[in-house]
Order: C-alpha cells, then structure tokens, then sequence
C-alpha cells in the first residue's frame, strides 16, 4: 500500500491582512482562510494516483500546520478524497518560518507516519510564494525531490515526473520514498482540482473528526519555539511611500484623453517611434 | 579573515537569464558598504566562458568546481557541493537567482546548514552593524519587511530575474580564480535526469518593451481585457498583467508582471485598472513615464503616476484608441 502525505496550508481568502507590530507576524487569525491553490493541485496529484488502478491501494494523509481555524482546509481535503486529516497546532508553532515548518511537518511524519512513501506539497504557497517548504522538507526527511511537477507517474516502485524549470522541459525519475512539489501553474489542466461535490464537506464532517497534535504529541522538544527558533528576524514592517505628485485628470473621457495626447503626446510618440499629431484638430494639409 | 558576499551562478540559460550578472552588480555595491570581497561559485562542465563572464561583471574571485561529473544541473549535488564550499569558506552572504532551479538549490542549501533564507528579495542594504538587510514584500498586503538573520551565516537571499541592472561587461577586470576539485565521497545522485531539453516559450519582449500596457481586475472581464491588445497593435507595446487577473486566466501567465512574474522598465507604461499593490509595483519602479487609469483617484497606482486619470479603465482605453487612430501619422 502507498501511503500519500500531502501538505496542505491554510491561506488567506484576502491580500490585504493586519500585522502584529509586536512581533511583525501576519495575524492570520483574522483573516478568512481557503486552501492554498498549490496544495489543492497537489491533492488533486495524490486523488488521481488513487483512482488510477495501476498504482495499487493507496491511503492518503492531509496533514496541515497552523492555527486550529486551519481544520477547515482539512475537512474538506476529506470531503475530495483524502482518508486522514491532520492538524498540527499548538501555540509554540506560531510565527514559524519556512526553516521551522519543515521541521515540524517532518517531525510529524518521521514519528508518526513511518511508511510514507510519497510527500506531495504545492510549489509555492500563494500567501507567501516561497516555494520553499518542500524543498526543506524533503531535505529534513533526507529524502529525494523533485520540484514543480507538470505530471506523475509510478513505474516500477519509482516515481517519473514531467517538471518545466527554467525552460528546459524534463523528464526526471527518484526511488520512493520521495517528495514532489506540484506546479502552481501548469500550462497542462493535469492537476486542475477537483471541487467538493454538493453536501460533500459535511458528509466528511460526519466520517469522523480530522486528528489534532500538539507539539507535545508530536514529540516535539518541550522548550521548542517556533518563532524563537527561526533564524531569520523582522527588523521593521513599514508601507513603501511612493507617490509621485502627477497630474490628475477627471471628467468626460474624450477630454481627459484629449489633454494626455496635447500635453504629454511627445512623450508617448517617442517612446513608439512614430510622429503624433499634438491637436486633434490639427488637419493634415 | 576575509569577508565575502557569494552569487551562486546560474548559467544554464544564459542568453536569456541574466539574473546572475544582476546579482553581481547588487553584490558590488554592497561589498564596497562593508569592504567584502564579491565572489561567483560555478559548477558545471567546461565553464571557463562563464566564469570570464562573471569576472568581467564584477566577481573579484570566483570558487569553480569544472567537471564532467557535474554536466547537468543536479539540485543534490550542487546543494550538496554548496553547503560543503560555504562550510569551508564561510562567507558573510549567498545570494541566489530566483530561478526556478535557483528556487529549488536555496531552501536545501539554508536547511543544511541551518541558516535563513529570504525569498524574492525587492532591494538588499547593509545596516550599522554591517549585517545585510533583506528587503521583501511581506503578508500578502501593502507591507514591505526589513528581514535580518542575526544569529547565523551566511545570510541567504533569492533575487528575481529584473530586480537589479548588470554592470556592463568589462573585459579589463581582474578575478582570481579558485579552482576547487569534486570531493572524493560524493553521494551518488538519488533523483536522475532522464530527459532535459531546451524550450524556450517565453517572448521576453515585455521586459525590455519600451511601452507596456498592464491589466487588473479592474478591466473587468476576459472579454475585455482583449481591448488591451488593440491598443497595444497600436501603440507597438507589450501587454502585462496582475495576478488577479493571471489566475482567472484572462491572459497567460507569461504576462504576469511583479514580483512574482516580469520586471519592466518601459519609457511610458499605460496602466488600466491596476490597483498597486507592492508586489505588483516592485517590478514597476524603472518606469519613466506612467499614465494610469483607475475609478478611484486614491489607488496606489495613481498615485505613481505621472498622468492619472480617473475613469472606467474600459471606456479610457477605447477613448485612447479611438484617439491614436486620428492622431498617428504615418
Ligand atoms: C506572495 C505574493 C506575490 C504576489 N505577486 C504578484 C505579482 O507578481 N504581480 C501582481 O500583479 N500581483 C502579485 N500579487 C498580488 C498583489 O498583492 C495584488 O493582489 C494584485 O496585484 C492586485 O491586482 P489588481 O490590481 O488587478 O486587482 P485589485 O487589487 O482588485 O485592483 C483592481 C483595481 O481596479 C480598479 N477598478 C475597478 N473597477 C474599475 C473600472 N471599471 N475602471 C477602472 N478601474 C477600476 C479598482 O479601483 C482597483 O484599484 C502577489 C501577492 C502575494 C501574496
Ligand atoms: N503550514 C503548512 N502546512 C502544511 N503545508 C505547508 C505549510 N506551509 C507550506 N506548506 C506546503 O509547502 C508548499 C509551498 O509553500 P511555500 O514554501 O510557503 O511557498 C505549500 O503549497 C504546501 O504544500
């Protein structure tokens, strides 16, 4: 049996989030959260290698870190598919960097899932974007990865992925147990989700509750601190001040348009290489 | 002992990536705050064109490691041979091109050796201390953050391609360059390249596009979101885009501008229904002349503008259309 892990955050619903000017955190608990798009390619990755009959029976663990509104996420991980939900929060993990997540993640499955054979993650988180995680995660498992898969496939106990980095299109191949990061943008609708059938979310509210840890059942060091451990620090959080005391036209549009073209057309025609008439009433002769 | 800001090179694309010359660039200026030396690290098979390159952009020395064994790019390998030159050397700073491959050697390279990394940095600086300061877009809002790494070393950051400018090629600059050969216990690779073929899809021209015409959710629909590229056939100009309107697929993810996507330095830059937020007008900052159309006169965007107008981004672009045709000589 392949056991699939995928790793699924918790992003906010809005781009504009308050800050804790104490310790320079996003507050996320006041911001409406969605499963981050990435992640939810990812599952959708793990769902497909399910269904596929070739690849055996397969048992996939949605396993999520954050605050403990990020249950949702997991539930409805559940309501698309996933056999096993699991949160891992506590008060001691909040504020971790990207360094601090992986370790717990890690911890979670080096402990408690012992036969993962498959670690599926987003390539970047779009609250954060920094397509870091999985490859710290897979570099605290000390397991193989590869990045931004376009597609997966199992051959033979090995795992092949299509990726397209840097304009090279490739073809790679790793030994299981291994961890994959799932492109957040595929040209290629392969991993375009799945969404919840109607009723859906609820009918996996009723297959029995997604497991919580703490980080004491995680078996995290007792004196562990996310935020303290993390090497990086926030100096300073301030709003760039960019204005630029321009012009400001309002009013009918063909008038508006009118000055830009009057005032500023040089501007514009040589920048396009080509002559403008200043005046539109200026008659070609 | 010597201080040294380190710019892992990348060099397998190139022509088009310049990323790594940037950095450089970047990495001189600091070096002179706190009297460092700027060195290039290059892995690879037959690199010498490289390394020349790198010196005549600024790399005062530069750490190669030449062999046959190192002709793909392996993301294994090349962490590993990384955290094992920086254990050795140990530089102040690594800085990395936010390259996708770059994206990937970076987070492996910080977790071994148990340092932080800051993503896509907009800007990099050296505070009193001499320590360097990471400037990057932060939470998802307007909010730029001023990151350290106080405890360990090297500080890490990743650079988008765009973010600086490369110095120009300098074919009198001296580098000294540090041969380094392959340790004997390198593990063997545990994922394998079967295939890796050139494929450039990307039409660049956006980036070095003279007039650039950007898209928001204010435009309103994929529908009309079209109108962008009549306006753009006149005006000869490339069209970009803001997220938002990437992800609901109104235009392909090649137009993304911003941190996430393309920088830009147009010589005016047409700015229909964009907000401004910090990730998308980080890539914005070497526009010379910005026109911007917005419903609401109090948007960032507008405010970055040299000519703003306020009005339905829909009803401006056609008024500009409509106003070019009469006004274009040819
Ligand atoms: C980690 C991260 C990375 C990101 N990277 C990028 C990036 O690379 N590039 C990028 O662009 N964004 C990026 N973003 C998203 C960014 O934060 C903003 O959400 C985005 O730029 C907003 O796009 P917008 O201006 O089109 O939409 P909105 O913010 O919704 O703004 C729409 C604007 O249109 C105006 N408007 C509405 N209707 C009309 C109308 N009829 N006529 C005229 N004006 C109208 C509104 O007043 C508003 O100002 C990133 C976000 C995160 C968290
Ligand atoms: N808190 C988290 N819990 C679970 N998975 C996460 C978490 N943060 C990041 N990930 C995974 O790592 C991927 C990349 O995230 P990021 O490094 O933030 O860009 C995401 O798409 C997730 O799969």
């Amino acid at each position: 049996m392949l056991h699939i892990i995928v790793c699924i955050k918790q992003v906010p619903m809005v781009s504009e989030l308050p800050w804790d000017p104490r310790t320079g955190t996003l507050k996320r608990e006041t911001a409406q959260g969605m499963m981050d798009p990435a992640a939810r390619r990812a599952l959708e990755a793990a769902l497909q290698i399910k269904a596929d009959r070739t690849s055996g029976p397969v048992s996939i663990t949605a396993v999520s870190m954050g605050p403990p509104m990020a249950e949702e996420v997991l539930f409805e991980a559940r309501a698309l598919g996933a056999d096993q939900g699991v949160l891992l929060t506590d008060p001691c993990m909040a504020g971790a960097d990207t360094c601090m997540t992986a370790v717990i993640l890690g911890k979670f499955i080096k402990n408690h899932c012992p036969d993962a054979g498959l670690i599926l993650c987003g390539s970047m988180s779009s609250d954060s974007e920094t397509a870091q995680v999985g490859p710290q995660l897979a570099e605290d498992l000390d397991i193989p990865a590869i990045g931004y898969a376009r597609r997966l496939e199992l051959v033979d106990g090995c795992i092949r992925v299509e990726r397209h980095v840097d304009d090279f299109l490739e073809l790679m191949e790793m030994d299981l147990p291994g961890l994959v990061t799932i492109d957040h943008a595929g040209e290629s609708d392969r991993y375009t989700p799945r969404y919840v059938a109607l009723g859906g979310v609820e009918a996996a509210f009723n297959k029995g509750g997604i497991q919580v840890m703490n980080s004491r059942a995680l078996g995290l060091d007792h004196a562990f601190n996310a935020l303290k451990h993390s090497p990086t620090k926030i100096m300073d959080v301030y709003s760039p001040v960019t204005e630029k005391k321009g012009r400001v036209l309002t009013g009918a549009v063909k008038k508006m348009v009118d000055t830009l073209f009057d005032d500023y057309g040089k501007i514009v025609s040589s920048a396009m290489g080509k002559d403008l008439k200043t005046h539109d009433h200026e008659e070609d002769v | 002992m010597e201080k040294q800001i380190w710019v892992w090179a990348d060099y397998r694309n190139y022509f088009q990536s310049r990323v790594t010359l940037q950095i450089l660039a970047r990495a001189t200026d600091l070096a002179k705050k706190t009297d460092a030396v700027v060195c290039a690290v290059v892995f690879g098979d037959r690199v010498d064109e490289y390394v020349a390159e790198y010196i005549a952009h600024g790399a005062q020395k530069v750490y190669v490691t030449d062999d046959p064994l190192l002709n793909t790019y392996n993301v294994e390998s090349y962490a590993f041979l990384l955290s094992a030159l920086v254990r050795r050397f140990q530089p102040e700073t690594l800085l990395v091109g936010a390259t996708r491959f770059g994206q990937e050697i970076a987070p492996r390279v910080a977790k071994q050796l148990n340092t932080g990394l800051t993503a896509d940095c907009i800007d990099l600086d050296i505070d009193d201390k001499g320590r360097l300061v990471q400037i990057a877009p932060s939470f998802g809002g307007n909010l730029i953050a001023k990151i350290i790494t106080p405890h360990t070393r090297p500080q890490m950051a990743t650079i988008r391609p765009g973010t600086f400018q490369e110095l120009p090629h300098d074919d009198d600059a001296k580098g000294k360059i540090i041969p380094i050969s392959l340790p004997d216990h390198m593990p063997g690779p545990r994922v394998r390249c079967l295939k890796s073929e050139l494929h450039p899809v990307r039409a660049r021209k956006i980036e070095t596009a003279d007039i650039v015409i950007t898209g928001g959710r204010g435009m309103g629909s994929k529908g009309k979101f079209k109108k962008l590229f009549d306006l753009a056939a006149l005006l000869h100009a490339e069209v970009g885009a803001t997220r938002p309107v990437v992800y609901a697929d109104w235009v392909s993810t090649e137009a993304l501008v911003g941190q996430a996507g393309k920088h830009i330095r147009p010589k005016v830059l047409f700015s229909f229904g964009v907000s401004g937020a910090i990730q998308h007008t980080a890539a914005l900052a070497d526009a010379k002349f910005i026109v911007a159309v917005n419903k609401n006169p109090n948007a960032t965007m507008m405010k970055l503008a040299d000519v703003a107008l306020v009005a339905d981004a829909n009803q401006a672009c056609s008024g500009i259309i409509r106003a070019l045709k009469q006004r274009i000589r040819d």
